[in-house]
């Protein structure tokens, strides 16, 4: 029964995600490592609980990518797409050409016809937007120099691929046996300037509805207040743009990136991102697994030192590639690195180019089915690659950094030192410049230090973990150290550094939540600050205040929470380790804050701030 | 037509049984500016210039407060200290307030006769008042008749409504004067 078939499948791909992503992610490895281990473990080569359907999965599973492409548009705004263009066009047009003319020309040395060499050097000079983006954003690192870089190219990669597909037929050799193929879409029945026209037509009409269309119609549905209704819309909406794309023979990730980009400035931007990211998320989840499961090991264990050699040879001359180019257009080490290793793998239109490639003869079977396990390798090697660069091989690159940099030797002797100049470190930083005290700045991104340099502030760059930096930094004669690095765990190891070595230092910390503070608190930091405790607590004041609120009333009710809070904070970081105590003594917490607020904003018989109240001295009259 | 300004001063004015109808019916006379203070500063943060603007603005100002152990309640100190500053205020400089009228209007717990030599508070309401007083002298402005409401403790609805309108005639007159 294909019903019972269906729900058989979506029990071995959905506990495999569900079993082994958050192994993966505990792990440190991420989400897209722990699909890919989880296709694998489901797939032909370990249990062998999905089979040859996995291929029909993965070109299913691909609409991922086109919703991926869709929520991208959507968080860009074409403001920044229009400042992004000299990348796009520039590095991205570089890499695709420098990179198909390299392995062209190898192959073409290899002894392979022309035709299959130029076939195999266009398919593989294409990256994996899907496994990049999801990781690239899964670290938070969408809007660092490298991650914009990144996308850039897998954009221009993205539009590349329409003159490809269109170049395709052009390589077949064999006239007589080009198959029928799917592929080729309606519009080629028409002569090229038309096919020009309903192409141009096609984008146009996109553009043309996502401002005047689509906004009034989504209105409509908005008010109807049916959140279903909404949801099916945004789903409509791409599938829609997905069939337009696919009857012109554009590529749909392309055509809804620019639908989500034309959406971007409007008010339902949020919304349809919401509505979208699930199905996205379960999508690219399948994808992933799918792309783990159709790596066949059979292929690899039979000839596996040509496949390892073809799959890092590749990887190799890709990055080297990427690295060269992003050395010319200026990244700094850390972020080019990053950029290099996050696209040197070869990306899943090569499954489908690939699939038409050897449909049409063009290359031979052997080959491609190789070939197809290059690729497949290439990308599950991806995130793990990487993890070593993140872990291994940055850490240590920042020292080179440092020397290269002369305005990294720090000479001043500055009271505080503030490590980690984002959006936390810097307005500690301003305030503390803003009145007078001299304070030295470390910072861990390159692209920041160079754009806070180029305002005239005293900013540096290197990884504050380190204590010969510290030592450099002046942290021998200063008093303070501020502690406010985005990572949590960076912060913790930096408090055991400055302990170890300046055990003189004042420390301040900044913690993500709770948790952190905990762990700085039970590490014995006196000053630990919880990043959004203050603002929402001024929110919560300004929320009491548009009640009604009297204002003095409102900010003492604030404070009082407050202290409270932090209280009940040191309390519990001491027992934290004890389930049951913690969460007993956590209940008893909240309990009795919950009556201490109650009776302080309950009526004038509050037991608080008895010195304005007069109704005792009432009752003596 | 005189601009009245009251600086109205109290820390839990939902407390307050009295100066809730007070104010109300300070709202209903024309060219009478209520500024409270607690309102706008319930971080003690005065905006000094802005102040001294409403203080130039107006020709009377009331600091309207209850009487907290024989005083003002902290902030009004705060603002006294922080405003009525030196060369502005006072000095030989400070003209700003020269011939401004100023007074108080106060609520208190204790009856009036407790208020006097005799009474269990051993000194009248202008003797605790001093401060003010002479804070108005050094700034060349005429203190008027301090508006009282007292014994509050004992007093019914009926007679805070009394008082509410007497205090509306209060600051009509003023400012009709």
């Amino acid at each position: 029964m294909a019903a019972d078939s269906f729900f058989t499948q979506a029990l071995v791909y959905l506990s495999a995600a569900v079993v082994s992503v958050p192994i993966a992610k505990k792990l440190g490895l991420g989400s897209v490592l722990g699909y890919l281990i989880a296709g694998i473990i489901i797939g032909p080569a370990a249990l062998g609980w999905v089979g040859e359907e996995g291929k029909d999965i993965l070109h299913f599973a691909e609409f991922g990518v086109v919703m991926m492409l869709f929520i991208i548009g959507l968080e860009l705004e074409p403001a920044l797409l229009w400042r992004m263009r000299k990348s796009i066009l520039g590095l991205g047009g570089m890499q695709v050409v420098a990179t198909a003319i390299l392995i062209t020309s190898i192959a073409i040395f290899l002894n392979l016809n022309w035709q299959a060499s130029v076939a195999i050097g266009l398919i593989l000079a294409l990256s994996s937007t899907a496994i990049v983006l999801q990781t690239l954003n899964e670290k938070g690192l969408m809007n660092t120099v490298s991650g914009q870089n990144s996308f850039a190219v897998l954009l221009f990669q993205d539009i590349a691929v329409i003159p490809i597909l269109a170049l395709m037929p052009l390589l077949i050799t064999d006239v007589s046996n080009k198959a029928s193929d799917g592929q080729i879409a309606f519009i080629d029945q028409f002569p090229s300037y038309l096919q020009t026209i309903i192409v141009l037509g096609a984008v146009a009409s996109i553009i043309v509805a996502g401002k005047y269309i689509i906004r009034p119609v989504f209105r409509i549905i908005a008010g109807t207040k049916l959140r279903e209704l909404f949801t099916a819309a945004a789903l409509l909406l791409v599938i829609g743009i997905t069939v337009l794309m696919s009857l012109v023979g554009l590529s749909p990730a392309l055509g809804t990136f620019l639908a989500g980009v034309v959406l971007a400035n409007s008010e339902y931007r949020h919304e349809l991102i919401s509505d979208i990211d699930p199905f996205k998320g379960l999508l690219l989840g399948l994808f992933f697994i799918s792309v783990g499961a159709s790596i066949d090991f059979n292929l690899i264990l039979a000839n596996p030192t040509s496949i390892l050699l073809l799959v890092a040879g590749l990887m190799l001359l890709k990055g080297i590639i990427l690295f060269v180019l992003g050395r010319f257009f200026k990244m700094g080490l850390d972020q080019n690195l990053l950029f290099s290793f996050s696209l040197a793998q070869m990306g899943e239109f090569a499954f489908v180019l690939f699939s038409f490639t050897s449909q049409n003869n063009i290359i031979e079977p052997a080959l491609t089915s190789k070939l197809i396990a290059v690729v497949a390798v290439s990308m599950a090697l991806t995130p793990l690659l990487m993890l070593i660069n993140e872990k291994l091989i940055l850490p240590r690159i920042g020292t080179k950094e440092k020397d290269e940099r002369e305005t990294d030797t720090i000479l001043e002797k500055n009271p505080v030192i503030i490590a980690g100049f984002g959006k936390y470190g810097n307005i500690v930083g301003r305030l503390l410049m803003a009145n007078g005290v001299g304070t030295t700045v470390l910072d861990y991104n390159s692209d920041r230090v160079e754009i806070l340099r180029k305002l005239g502030l005293k900013v540096y760059y290197g990884d504050p973990t380190r204590h010969d930096l510290l030592h450099a930094a002046g942290a021998d004669d200063a008093k303070i150290i501020i502690v406010a690095l985005e990572s949590d765990e960076q912060s913790i190891e930096l408090v055991e550094t400055i302990k170890k070595h300046f055990p003189h230092l004042k420390i301040m910390v900044r913690a993500g939540d709770r948790f952190d503070a905990y762990e700085h608190i039970e590490s014995g930091v006196n000053h630990v600050y919880r990043e959004t405790l203050d603002s929402s607590l001024r929110m919560g004041t300004d929320a009491l205040k548009l009640l009604g609120f009297r204002a003095y009333q409102a900010q003492r009710a604030a404070h009082k929470f407050f202290k409270y809070d932090e209280k009940a904070l040191k309390e519990l970081a001491t027992i934290k380790h004890d389930k049951k105590l913690y969460l007993d003594t956590a209940k008893n917490r909240i309990a009795e804050l919950e009556e201490l607020i109650k009776a302080d904003l309950a009526d004038t018989q509050s037991t608080n701030d008895l010195g304005w109240d007069t109704e005792s001295l009432r009752k003596q009259f | 037509m005189a601009k009245v300004l009251i600086l109205f001063t109290h820390p839990a004015l939902e407390k307050s049984r009295v100066n809730k109808p007070l104010l109300q019916h300070a709202k209903m006379v024309d060219n009478v500016t209520i500024h409270d203070l607690y309102e706008h500063y319930p971080d003690f943060n005065i905006d000094i210039q802005h102040e001294q603007q409403l203080l130039l603005q107006n020709d009377i100002i009331l600091w309207h407060h209850p009487l907290y152990w024989y005083n003002s309640p902290a902030l009004l100190k705060q603002w006294i200290d922080l405003v009525l500053e030196h060369g502005w205020a006072y000095g030989s400089q400070g003209k700003a307030l020269v011939g401004k009228k100023i007074t108080n209007v106060i609520t208190s717990g204790g009856a009036a006769d407790a208020y006097s030599k005799e009474g269990h508070n051993n000194y009248t309401i202008e003797e605790f008042l001093a401060p003010f007083i002479q804070t108005a002298k050094l700034c060349n402005m005429q203190y008027l008749e301090p508006f009282k409401v007292q014994g509050t403790h004992k007093l019914t609805q009926p007679d805070i409504e009394e008082h509410a309108i007497r205090y509306k005639n209060f600051l009509t007159q003023l400012t009709t004067n």
